[in-house]
């Protein structure tokens, strides 16, 4: 039989509630999922009263200002805080994104913030992406060319122009952890993501291994996983287009 | 002290650090064959290399004639004479097959309508020494460390790297002067590894988070530098911290000098370009230091723009949104995040922000550690590359594109001296126990800190005091208090309140152990900027507007115990590496 429950210890329980001490008139509650792996206890979602008249306006300004004033004991990633490392991606009501560009003032009512779905979690905040990265690295992430001279491959702006809109990801994992496919055949579907990437290498004209690459993910686990849900587009925080990328990657695949 | 589960690993060469200089001395390690280890607190392609927007250097030619030479001219005059000539010229030669290398790795460079790699004007690249304006800075859109990163780390899977990522380094073992490797803390599982290696390349890059506003990424804490320090040894011309001309104002995100490569403009409030004024032929692309001081200067004298008249405008609506959207994508959409900008429609306000340090770990051109010992002396088993190195090839200023250059040309140079000097499976030294408990010992002491001050609170006041006593403009006056000031929070530390004792991913330790690292180097800016009594480039002293060549044409060197600093100082290298080029002798700059 199925398991229909989930199991006891997964259950999020109520956590501390952190009373706000500066006395301010524009209070807003922040709910943080909090999980420490040296503790045999249950994930907790902690409740802290933030001053937003003293609050930077994206999300990871809330949540260096609670670990800055409030509750040091928070983990997440972040670094560069605009928008390129990629670190900082989290679940914020609901909807995958990075912290560090997400303005609180688009998120309504209390702030709940969750890791990444569907990932191992690590502690609080911060998943376990080692599936998502050994995926990527299958997909032999480099250039392959049998030229040698110490010139430049000629590329033409058209052929660049293909590469927009793939070679900007940041590998934040938004879009895979978003998606139910990934969710449900993680370990096997490679995800939005890493086809992305694997699309920047088919399509890049510099690359000689076109053919090996296209016959590598045209598997019914790896690729045809995708059932054109496109929360991986809704998803992105950079405004890429994942699910376009596997949509050309089955018509090359379709037209071979 | 409670006992700590320790690992040992032995490697050929450990590199610490998965930016770009660091990625690229393991993908050369590997190709030389030598078992290497990269050790990163982040993952690669979280490094702040991503961050790099403008372009690369290098005189291709792509867009018109150049030389390296006049690349290596415009290197010496942008470092206001205080670079290494024998360094830049070993810089400026190789930085074409640099870059026609990472093309082959398969950077998306953009391109020109030949279909050959794409290259903007850039702040103080020149033509034929110093005549007129030379497109040299290859460009990947305005993502183009984005790009260089994610494709390095590619190379370095195809090499097989071993990486050791989240893994928090804490020092470097050293035997009777020499490292034998470093000792980290895995974030992930709470465990202690010993790595002992022949070689030690740090490439950790730079400590901007020392400054309130900077444009540095939280994690920029310069963690290399300090291990360093507190191994012994010095860190050099720590005084030069690059303020870049264009933060958006209120954030500190960098707005590249491409916008400005490619045409985009600086207004006061009474909207006149007023860097004709400051460098009459450079315009808006002088060198950085140029224009962050004229910013400066007209905020101060009441031309600033805003309510508070303290940032200036950066234009870019006057060019075609065409040109916007094909070069300058990024910089939309981050003027559109951070300061709710159309930049097709209205200016983007900005103000100098702390950018680069132009400050590390002395080496010599082929990225081994310099100290000084008498004289001039290599630090055996130890190089560093990147920021966090001072090779110096940007001496008192650093001109924009030429920091991605560095990464890849040291990081190559780093590879291939450890390839002559370490031979695959060479035995190891005995370590001495005491390093490790040393080690171990700070560690402890810091996360079981319970006293009363939080790091936070620590760190904040060390970014207060440098943003307001060592910012662009510095006098006696201000330095002196700075001294003073940066080591009460470094006296606070005795009172250190460490909440979460626990070793995974204990982030509050982390933070901890990055400001521990952060002091060090603030304490040594401070004291550097107070000791050198002259200006040259991003050093500006109110008090001695003067470059003054007699006294000060020579690398500060610090070291730093505790917060007792001892400040010395070695010649600049007054030669060139080979015939190719002529010794540049220090003249007026002026752009």
């Amino acid at each position: 039989m199925v398991q229909l429950n989930l199991p006891a210890n997964s259950k999020v329980e109520k956590g501390q509630y952190y009373k706000d001490k500066t006395g301010s008139k524009n209070i807003r509650k922040i709910n943080i999922y909090r999980w420490d792996p040296s503790k045999n206890e249950n994930p907790r979602l902690d409740t802290y009263e933030v001053d937003m008249d003293n609050c930077s306006s994206k999300v990871l300004d809330v949540l260096n200002k609670i670990k800055n004033e409030i509750d040091p004991s928070i983990a997440y990633r972040r670094s560069c805080a605009h928008g390129v490392c990629g670190s900082c991606a989290m679940n914020m009501n609901g909807k995958n994104g990075l912290a560090c560009t997400k303005a609180h003032s688009e998120l309504d009512g209390d702030i709940d913030i969750y890791p990444l779905p569907h990932l191992k979690v690590l502690k609080d905040l911060i998943g376990d992406l080692t599936t998502l990265y050994k995926q990527y690295e299958s997909v032999e992430p480099w250039l392959k060319t049998s030229k040698v001279n110490d010139k430049e491959n000629i590329q033409s702006k058209d052929d660049r122009a293909k590469l927009d809109g793939l070679y900007e990801c940041i590998m934040c994992a938004c879009c895979s952890t978003s998606c139910p496919s990934y969710w449900w055949n993680g370990e096997k579907y490679l995800g939005p993501a890493v086809l992305l990437q694997a699309y920047r290498w088919i399509i890049d004209s510099r690359d000689e291994d076109r053919k090996e690459r296209l016959k590598k993910v045209a598997d019914e686990l790896k690729l045809y996983r995708c059932h054109t849900i496109l929360n991986c587009t809704n998803a992105c925080p950079k405004g890429l287009n994942p699910a376009k990328a596997i949509a050309e990657i089955k018509k090359m695949l379709a037209t071979a | 002290m409670s006992a700590y589960k320790i690992i040992d690993h032995e490697y050929d060469v450990v590199v610490l650090g998965a930016g770009g200089s660091g990625l690229r001395a393991a993908v050369g390690l590997s190709e030389a064959g030598l078992k290497t280890a990269c050790v990163s607190k982040v993952f690669p392609t979280r490094s702040h290399t991503s961050a790099a927007q403008g372009g690369i250097s290098a005189a291709l030619g792509n867009m018109g004639e150049d030389d390296w030479r006049w690349h290596m001219y415009d290197t010496v005059k942008g470092a206001d004479w205080l670079g290494d000539q024998d360094s830049i010229e070993y810089l400026c030669k190789e930085a074409p097959a640099a870059v026609l290398e990472l093309e082959k790795y398969g950077v998306p460079f953009s391109r020109t309508e030949e279909g050959k790699i794409y290259q903007r004007p850039f702040g103080g690249m020149t033509k034929n020494y110093g005549n007129e304006t030379v497109q040299r800075t290859c460009a990947a859109a305005d993502r183009t460390g984005h790009a260089i990163l994610h494709t390095l780390y590619g190379q370095a899977l195809k090499h097989n790297t071993e990486f050791f990522i989240e893994y928090f380094a804490l020092d470097l073992i050293m035997k009777d002067g020499a490292c034998k490797g470093i000792i980290a803390w895995n974030l992930n599982d709470g465990t202690i590894h010993r790595f002992r290696s022949h070689t030690t390349i740090i490439a950790t890059g730079g400590y901007g988070k020392v400054y309130y506003s900077a444009t540095s990424a939280h994690t920029c804490t310069g963690d290399g530098n300090a291990m360093a320090l507190r191994a012994g040894l010095p860190l050099q011309d720590m005084e030069f911290v690059q303020f870049h001309p264009t933060g958006i104002y209120g954030h500190g995100t960098l707005i590249s000098e491409g916008v400005r490569g490619e045409g985009g403009y600086l207004v006061n409030s009474k909207g006149e370009r007023f860097m004709e004024r400051y460098a009459p032929k450079a315009k808006d692309l002088a060198s950085r230091d140029v224009v962050s001081r004229s910013i400066a200067v007209e905020i101060n004298e009441g031309r600033g723009i805003g309510k508070e008249q303290d940032h200036v405008h950066l234009h870019i609506d006057h060019l075609d949104p065409k040109v916007i959207d094909e070069r300058l994508p990024g910089i939309s959409e981050a003027s559109k995040l951070f300061a709710n900008v159309d930049v097709t429609k209205e200016p983007i306000p900005v103000v100098p922000t702390v950018h680069y340090n132009m400050g590390g770990i002395p080496t010599n051109y082929k990225a081994e550690v310099l100290t000084l010992n008498g004289s001039e002396k290599t630090v055996p088993g130890l190089m560093a590359i990147g920021e966090a190195a001072c090779v110096s090839v940007h001496g008192a200023n650093r001109l924009g594109s030429n920091s991605l250059i560095d990464l890849v040309v040291f990081g190559r140079a780093a590879a291939k001296r450890a390839a002559e000097l370490v031979k695959p499976g060479m035995k190891h030294d005995e370590i001495d126990k005491n390093e490790t408990d040393r080690c171990l010992d700070r560690f402890d002491k810091l996360r079981n800190s319970e006293g009363s001050n939080p790091t936070s609170e620590l760190r904040l006041s060390m970014q207060k005091t440098m943003q307001s006593k060592c910012a662009v403009f510095r006098t006696e006056k201000t330095l002196k208090e700075g001294v003073d000031e940066i080591r009460k929070p470094y006296d606070g530390m005795d009172s250190l309140s460490v909440k979460d004792k626990s070793l995974i991913f204990n982030t509050d330790l982390v933070e901890t152990l990055e400001f521990d690292n952060l002091i060090r180097q603030a304490i040594t800016t401070m004291d550097s900027a107070y000791h050198r009594k002259e200006s040259r480039g991003a050093h500006a002293r109110e008090d001695f507007p003067k470059r003054d060549d007699e006294n000060y044409m020579q690398h500060t060197l610090s070291w730093c115990n505790g917060s007792k600093t001892k400040i010395n100082y070695r010649p600049v290298h007054r030669s060139t590496l080979t015939n190719d080029v002529q010794y540049f002798p220090p003249q007026e700059r002026v752009y």
